[in-house]
């Protein structure tokens, strides 16, 4: 696949390996060229993964750059094998301008969006270039990731007309407006629909009122500092988002890591994401305003949580990963308690399964509610849960794989996808799913291996090496980008997480249901608002 | 129908006794570090090592501020012959953002002594206590939190927690609410949304903070995008550390805000 593929980025770009082994990074010699290198490259069965926008300035390169990160399409060849491929691209930074590839691959829309607020790049024909992450009365030409916006800075929110949002008009259209703060305890984003009776004609989420500046105040932490920012970049994707900084990280450090260290880990990302499963369930369950299934999934979640924190001291999971290992092993006490948990919640989901099949007025709101089309899905570049029960065939366990699945045949991972694409299925998937990491957990604890717990990480990175991590968190396919500068600290670091990629899927599935099913198709896809505002 | 009635009775009861039994955290929970009194304050890690910069201080006087606190345990596994120790308790909420930095000094000898905590916060307000002390309403807030907290109010509800038992409610709207409870350090994006919430309430009202995020910034901070806290906003009644706290302490905090308890247990 890479060989064919080299050959045919050579006419635009100087091509290397790169940042793996495995890796290529092809350097294109003008930014005119984005669109036919990106063009060639789905064309060769690839899918854009992330993009990640830097100011070099102050390095010899005196530039800005875009990164485009691709990885294999799930609809090309099997199996996929774990390359990315980076398409690297130099802007002058007097006029930082390049042309936009969200027409033809819609899922760059919000990259490009985010990179034109942090960083002031500009991409022309982008369909949709409003401000994505910086909100209403952001001064102009103040670009927080440029590396001389001292984090600090606390500008005045200038004046500023309302956020326009697409109008829909004619006889019995009624606008709502919905959130930032909601009704329920959840997290908070703007949501717009236009709907005509109980039909939602357009709905539009305004997100990233969580965007708390994670990024900026990542650069030039020390290694430790850093992980323990990203470990709470979200508090249900901890282990995951600490797992791949961690992983980032050592991939530039060059360091390998004892096999008792990866399975504990394994361990953690497993029961992070079990205890995720049976909890959306539960909230699907509140969703279609079933309050037994409600219950019971809360109570699942709570004993999970419960033995999460007798493995780890945290009911978060955090404080177990650190970068070069984990800080604890395994107790007795909690190999114990995670086995129990495990036939416990095996039993209590199966119940819950059965009540939610065998009740029609649970069925009937689940069944061709909040369809996400297989196309879409694949053109939003979807990941996760959502993207899998509209038939989309990826896991990152199993397609890059990371911590304890890299070559374990007892780890090998079974990926459910479903192909109706709508919440029963989204359900449905969720609980093969939980019952998979159950496996799986059980196979972690019985195939324990002795060993070390953690190897020495150096003080100081390597300079300027570049890191990339690709996590199944239990959201979907999380990308992590770590670069380090010349003092071996935190140059630039960027998580696509799997909610980023999701969100813009949501409004197009609830543009196929009525406004009072909305809860129940946000709930099916259960995405965070903080992993994906930062 | 009936098999699920029937489970739930063969259940039983789930929910704990908290606050009338303490709260029992496992062996490795991590509970708040303090320095061991007679501790050699040469031993003491240096303030660096807090991810959070929660430390501050040398030799001579040396002080943990438990509201930036992720209570990670870095500075005890830093420390040599056990001078930071992690602490068991849960209950850790404080009226005043003061109470809840702990400072010890050197003696002549280079061993810590632990400084007078500052005077406990007046008693809360004879109207909070008489209006909200029985049943409290509140309005969860999230300023912009990694979700931790927010999921962790969301179990108060859970059959083990069961806040309502208590009295304790979440409801729908500031109009309906006696108080909020905020989660975040309070984003940009969500300033303008955290001032209007407030302003929604009817008086008299509380203000409860949650986490080292709402309490002090925490991990996040003061910045571009941040406020570092809620008190940088609106009047706090109530700061609860921890990364985030466990479901009891934040029941113990609210309790805390409307005079239900006054104090940790000893």
């Amino acid at each position: 696949m890479l060989d064919g593929l080299q050959e045919r980025l050579a006419s635009w770009a100087s091509v290397e390996r790169g940042p793996r082994a495995q890796d290529i990074t092809a350097r294109l010699h003008q930014a005119e060229d984005v669109p036919a290198a990106v063009a060639e490259l789905c064309a060769a069965g690839m899918a854009l993964a992330t993009l990640v926008a830097t100011d070099e300035q102050a390095t010899s390169e005196r530039d800005l750059k875009v990164r485009y990160v691709f990885e294999p399409a799930s609809h090309s060849l099997r199996p996929l094998p774990d390359v990315f491929v980076t398409l690297v691209t130099s802007l002058n930074p007097t006029r930082p301008e390049l042309p936009s590839i969200s027409v033809e691959v819609p899922a760059a829309n919000w990259h490009e969006r985010e990179a034109q607020d942090l960083l002031g790049i500009v991409f022309s024909g982008h369909p949709d270039p409003r401000p994505l992450v910086v909100h209403d009365g952001w001064p102009k030409g103040l670009f927080p990731l440029r590396k001389d916006f001292q984090a600090s800075q606390r500008p005045p929110v200038e004046p500023a007309e309302e956020f326009p949002h697409l109008l829909v008009e004619g006889e019995g259209v009624l606008e709502v407006p919905v959130g930032p703060i909601h009704a329920g305890i959840i997290e908070p984003g703007h949501f717009r629909f236009s709907t005509v009776g109980e039909s939602v004609l357009n709905l539009e989420a305004r997100l990233f009122y969580c965007h708390r500046g994670l990024e900026k105040r990542m650069e030039g932490m020390g290694m430790l500092d850093a992980f323990h920012v990203a470990e709470r970049i979200c508090g249900v994707c901890s282990v995951a988002h600490g797992l791949g900084f961690c992983e980032a990280a050592e991939q530039i450090a060059g360091v390998k890591l004892p096999a008792r260290a990866r399975v504990l880990r394994t361990l953690a990302l497993e029961l992070e994401r079990l205890y995720n499963h049976v909890g959306d369930i539960g909230n699907i369950a509140a969703g279609a305003s079933y309050h037994y299934g409600t219950s019971a999934g809360l109570r699942m979640k709570e004993a999970l949580q419960q033995v999460g924190e007798v493995f780890t001291g945290n009911r978060f999971l955090r404080g177990l990963i650190v970068p070069g290992g984990v800080r604890r092993d395994l107790s007795a006490e909690a190999a114990q308690s995670i086995e129990a948990a495990m036939a416990a919640t095996a039993e209590a989901l199966a119940s819950l399964m059965e009540r939610i099949e065998n009740n029609p007025s649970v069925t009937d709101r689940l069944d061709t509610t909040g369809l996400l089309a297989l196309r879409d899905a694949i053109d939003l570049g979807a990941t996760g849960v959502g993207a899998r029960a509209s038939g989309v065939d990826r896991d990152a366990r199993r397609d890059h794989p990371h911590a304890a699945y890299a070559g374990n045949s007892d780890l090998k991972v079974s990926v459910v996808t479903e192909s109706d694409g709508d919440v029963h299925a989204r359900l449905n998937v969720r609980a093969a799913e939980a019952r998979e990491s159950m496996r799986l957990i059980l196979a972690l604890l019985a195939g324990l291996p002795s060993g070390p717990l953690r190897v020495p990480m150096p003080e100081a990175l390597p300079a300027w090496r570049i890191g990339l991590a690709a996590i199944e968190s239990p959201r979907g396919a999380a990308i992590h980008w770590l670069r380090s500068d010349a003092a071996g600290r935190v140059e630039r670091y960027h998580l696509r997480s799997a909610s980023y990629a999701n969100w813009p899927a949501v409004p197009l599935a609830a543009q196929t249901s009525i406004i009072p099913d909305f809860p129940l198709v946000n709930k099916s896809f259960e995405l965070c608002y903080s992993c994906t505002d930062r | 129908m009936l098999t699920a009635l029937l489970r739930s009775l063969r259940t039983g009861v789930v929910t704990i006794r908290y606050p009338d039994e303490p709260a029992q955290p496992p062996a490795r929970f991590r509970g708040a570090p303090r320095v061991q009194p007679g501790a050699v304050m040469a031993t003491l890690p240096p303030p660096s090592v807090c991810p959070s910069g929660a430390i501050a201080g040398g030799p001579s006087r040396y002080a943990i501020d438990r509201a930036r606190c992720l209570y990670c345990g870095i500075c005890a596994e830093a420390s040599l012959d056990g001078a930071i120790a992690l602490g068991r308790q849960v209950e850790l909420g404080a009226r005043k953002r003061e109470s809840l930095a702990v400072e010890v000094e050197s003696d002549a000898d280079g061993r810590a002594v632990a400084l007078p905590a500052p005077p406990p916060a007046e008693q809360v307000a004879e109207q909070i206590q008489r209006t909200l002390g029985r049943s409290l309403q509140l309005r969860h807030l999230d300023s912009g939190s990694c979700n931790a907290c927010d999921w962790e109010l969301t179990a108060l509800l859970n059959p083990v927690y069961d806040v309502r038992r208590l009295g304790i409610d979440f409801v729908a709207s500031p109009r309906h609410a006696d108080g909020v409870i905020v989660t975040g350090p309070v984003t940009r994006n969500l300033e303008m949304a955290v001032r209007r919430t407030y302003e929604a309430m009817p008086e008299p009202r509380v203000v409860i903070a949650v986490g080292a995020c709402a309490s002090s910034g925490g991990i996040v901070g003061r910045g571009y995008a941040s406020a570092g806290g809620v008190a940088e906003v609106l009047p706090v009644d109530v700061f609860i550390p921890g990364c985030p706290p466990r479901p009891e302490a934040i029941i113990f905090g609210i309790l805390l805000a409307v005079g239900r308890v006054s104090q940790p247990r000893a």
